[in-house]
């Protein structure tokens, strides 16, 4: 009996059928994409990026300098600046809070708990935005006003700080003449810790002796830069006080009130939120560990820095990450309050400019830059932490 | 000789009132100190929260506006159909509660029910047309308060359903193209801000469709919210696809079932029933997230809070306002995370 090879036909040949799904599914896409390039044309809109040499002709009164003179390009600048001042800032500090309040949810002293635990089912159960519009028209614009008939009335913290609707006024140290002269010592002071750091981390390797590492470090870190100082001429920095004149501050830094609530409510809210990453974490390593470490005779604190928290991080980290993550994202919220951050000054620029959609790709291209830039960072920090995993 | 042992009651500061506040509160010297530090935080907070609320505060913003923050725009003759179909809601919740164990034909109906609820409370709210002596037109852009922000989160995670099984199967293709475009999509939405989504659908969208097609800020705001929250519904559904053992797919195929029904009858159902609770947790974020549409100037109930601190005779009671604002959505969240993790031990997720 002969053998008959039938073909598969090629309309049931799976080779074939999954190149023309591939052609089909794209000319899908290339259609709605022309049908809607043809209606956005229609409109007689044209698509370039020639208006960010244009004057932008508005003001900015937030962060680095800027006149309405300046162009567009200039003006998206400044809102980027912004965004990073707050992302960064926030990131810092919901950290700290986060990791705080994340221990003391389990804490053994029952109230500590329960007060954490209140704070951050409070926090994650409303949204960000009736957080931010509380802190911003319902605390930060009640503060008192810096200066009614000839009186300070803001509140007045050593410093002096000045507290009060118009922002957080504080001392800031500023460089002077003879800084040139200092800021070496502050490299080499940089260097000589990192080099003490770690040549004594070595010797704990070698010898299993116990040191008392980050002292040195800091020792020789403040000592330094103190001797530069000494030998300088005159005071390379000069603290500058904050001053109320007339209804103003001058010197010092001030903060301003849009800034304050935003970066406020940022670190609140996602400190909450940080504090159950940091919670799961430290649930994931095995009790046995703290119960080893308790054993060997590791005082409360030690277990939690040296034995729980190392191996807790390996977990944190990526959460952590998408925290950060949410973070900077969420502080395009500042429009809400009137922060001018990139989202709100890009979209002055797009009100201004009927620049739609050339605008909105830079936005994007921004957010996704500064994201791609926090993962790659936390990234190569998960991946050190993670290598010491046997 | 027989020891006679007589059983000794523990001490009397280790047991009940005592034994639990020496254990929790008092257990070591710092830990005593701690104690008493939280005491009197929590006494300062406390007294100035509660003199706050009892004697300060004027709620009589709160309570005048009631009618305001509920349904907002909504013209008063018509609010009875607001009130029917939260009624058609609450009646078919308590049905399925209590059909929640039976199986077969009560279920089937309950599904039914569910699904013509849809249509019924779109009309309801709606309305016919505008001449319409019987429950005239009320556009959606009229929509407002409490009303358009669960509208807006109900209808934007169920459209945003379809969308996302779609995007997370596209992204598990194995037809590159297919693949590469799903992803682009979902880890572009993913990295922009939902405002600048919300916003583009304000802006841009009327600009790519045909002058003929006019829609609402209300539906350009759904559109936003449906197309964001679709990328995360996709990663969800993904999570869940991936947690199918590939055993599940080899045996539907040597049963005989093509691919597509491999997808529909086995792998999907298993896969959709596993990201429950994170479609929960999902819901109760975007259920926040409605808030921004204040930004592009719809009236949810935090747009209703901000154009109620502007009201004459209420100047200056942003703090009545808003927090009366983060207790509607406190109730609404902590309820839904508390049924969520109900959810979640009824569903033994956690145990597989």
């Amino acid at each position: 009996m002969m053998e008959r090879r039938t073909a598969v036909p090629f309309w049931r040949d799976e080779r074939v059928l999954k190149v023309l799904a591939q052609i089909a599914f794209v000319i899908l896409v290339l259609a709605i994409g022309w049908w809607a390039l043809s209606n956005y044309r229609e409109r007689g809109l044209k698509f370039s990026f020639s208006f960010l040499d244009e004057e932008a002709s508005f003001d900015l009164a937030e962060g680095i300098a800027f006149s309405p003179t300046d162009s567009y390009a200039r003006a998206f600048l400044v809102g980027v600046v912004n965004t990073a001042r707050v992302a960064s800032l926030g990131i810092v500090f919901a950290t700290l809070l986060g990791l705080v309040t994340g221990i003391a949810r389990l804490s053994d002293n029952w109230l500590v708990s329960k007060i954490a635990s209140v704070y951050i089912e409070i926090v994650r159960n409303t949204p960000l935005l009736v957080q931010l519009f509380f802190l911003y028209f319902a605390v930060i614009l009640k503060l008192p006003q810096l200066k009614m008939k000839d009186e300070i009335t803001a509140i007045t913290l050593p410093g002096p700080t000045y507290l009060s609707n118009r922002g957080l006024a504080m001392p800031w140290p500023r460089p002077s003449e003879s800084f040139g002269s200092w800021w070496p010592f502050l490299v080499v002071a940089l260097v000589v810790a990192v080099v003490l750091w770690i040549l004594r981390a070595r010797g704990v390797q070698r010898t299993g002796r116990p040191s008392f590492n980050l002292l040195w470090v800091v020792i020789a870190f403040v000592t330094v830069p103190v001797i530069g100082w000494l030998v300088a001429p005159g005071n390379p920095l000069a603290l500058d006080v904050p001053v109320v004149k007339g209804l103003r501050v001058r010197g010092g830094t001030v903060l301003s009130p849009e800034y304050v609530a935003l970066t406020l409510g940022l670190v609140v809210y996602t400190g909450a939120f940080i504090a159950e990453v940091v919670r799961a974490g430290i649930l994931a390593v095995p009790k046995g560990q703290a119960e080893a470490a308790r054993a060997q005779g590791f005082t409360n604190g030690q277990i939690l820095r040296l034995i729980v928290l190392p191996q807790a991080l390996r977990v944190i980290i990526p959460p952590l990450i998408s925290q950060y993550l949410n973070l900077t994202k969420n502080s395009s919220l500042a429009l809400g309050i009137g922060f001018l951050d990139l989202y709100a000054v890009s979209n002055t620029m797009l009100n201004q400019s009927g620049r739609v959609v050339e605008v909105f790709l830079m936005i994007m291209a921004s957010y996704l830059s500064m994201s791609l830039t926090i993962s790659l960072i936390m990234n190569i920090v998960n991946r050190r932490i993670q290598i010491v995993e046997r | 000789m027989a020891v006679q042992s007589e059983v000794l009651k523990p001490p009397r500061t280790e047991v009940g009132l005592l034994g639990w506040l020496k254990k929790n509160l008092f257990s070591t010297w710092h830990n005593a100190l701690l104690t008493i530090f939280s005491m009197a935080f929590i006494y300062v907070v406390l007294r100035g929260v509660i003199t706050w609320v009892v004697r300060d505060a004027r709620w009589e913003v709160v309570t005048t506006n009631f009618k305001v923050f509920m349904i907002g725009r909504y013209p008063g003759k018509e609010a009875w159909r607001v009130l029917v179909s939260l009624g058609i809601v609450v009646f078919l919740a308590m049905l399925t509660w209590v059909f929640r164990r039976a199986e077969g034909k009560p279920r089937r109906w309950l599904v039914i029910g569910w699904l013509l609820s849809l249509p019924l409370i779109t009309i309801l709210l709606r309305g016919f047309s505008r001449e319409s002596p019987f429950m005239p037109l009320v556009s959606e852009d009229m929509w407002s308060g409490v009303l358009l922000t669960l509208v807006l989160s109900i209808v934007g995670i169920g459209a945003s359903f379809p969308l996302g099984v779609v995007l997370a199967l596209g992204r598990r293709s194995k037809l590159p193209v297919v693949k590469v475009l799903c992803t682009v999509y979902i880890e572009t939405v993913r990295g922009v801000p939902l405002i600048s989504v919300l916003f583009m659908s304000q802006l841009m969208l009327p600009l790519f469709l045909p002058p003929e097609i006019r829609l609402g800020t209300v539906m350009r705001a759904l559109t936003g919210m449906t197309l964001f929250s679709a990328a995360y519904t996709a990663e969800n559904i993904r999570g869940g696809l991936a947690a199918i053992p590939i055993g599940q797919y080899e045996a539907a195929r040597a049963v005989g079932l093509n691919e597509v029904l491999v997808m529909g009858l086995i792998v999907m159902p298993q896969a959709l029933r596993a990201v429950i609770p994170a479609i929960v947790g999902q819901f109760i974020s975007l259920f926040k997230d409605t808030t921004l549409v204040v930004i592009v100037g719809l009236l949810d109930v935090l747009g209703i809070a901000k154009a109620v601190t502007g009201q004459k005779e209420f100047i200056g009671l942003h703090k009545e306002v808003y927090a009366f604002a983060a207790v509607i959505f406190f109730i609404f969240c902590y309820t839904m995370s508390y049924a969520s993790r109900r959810l979640e031990q009824v569903l033994g997720v956690g145990e597989r």
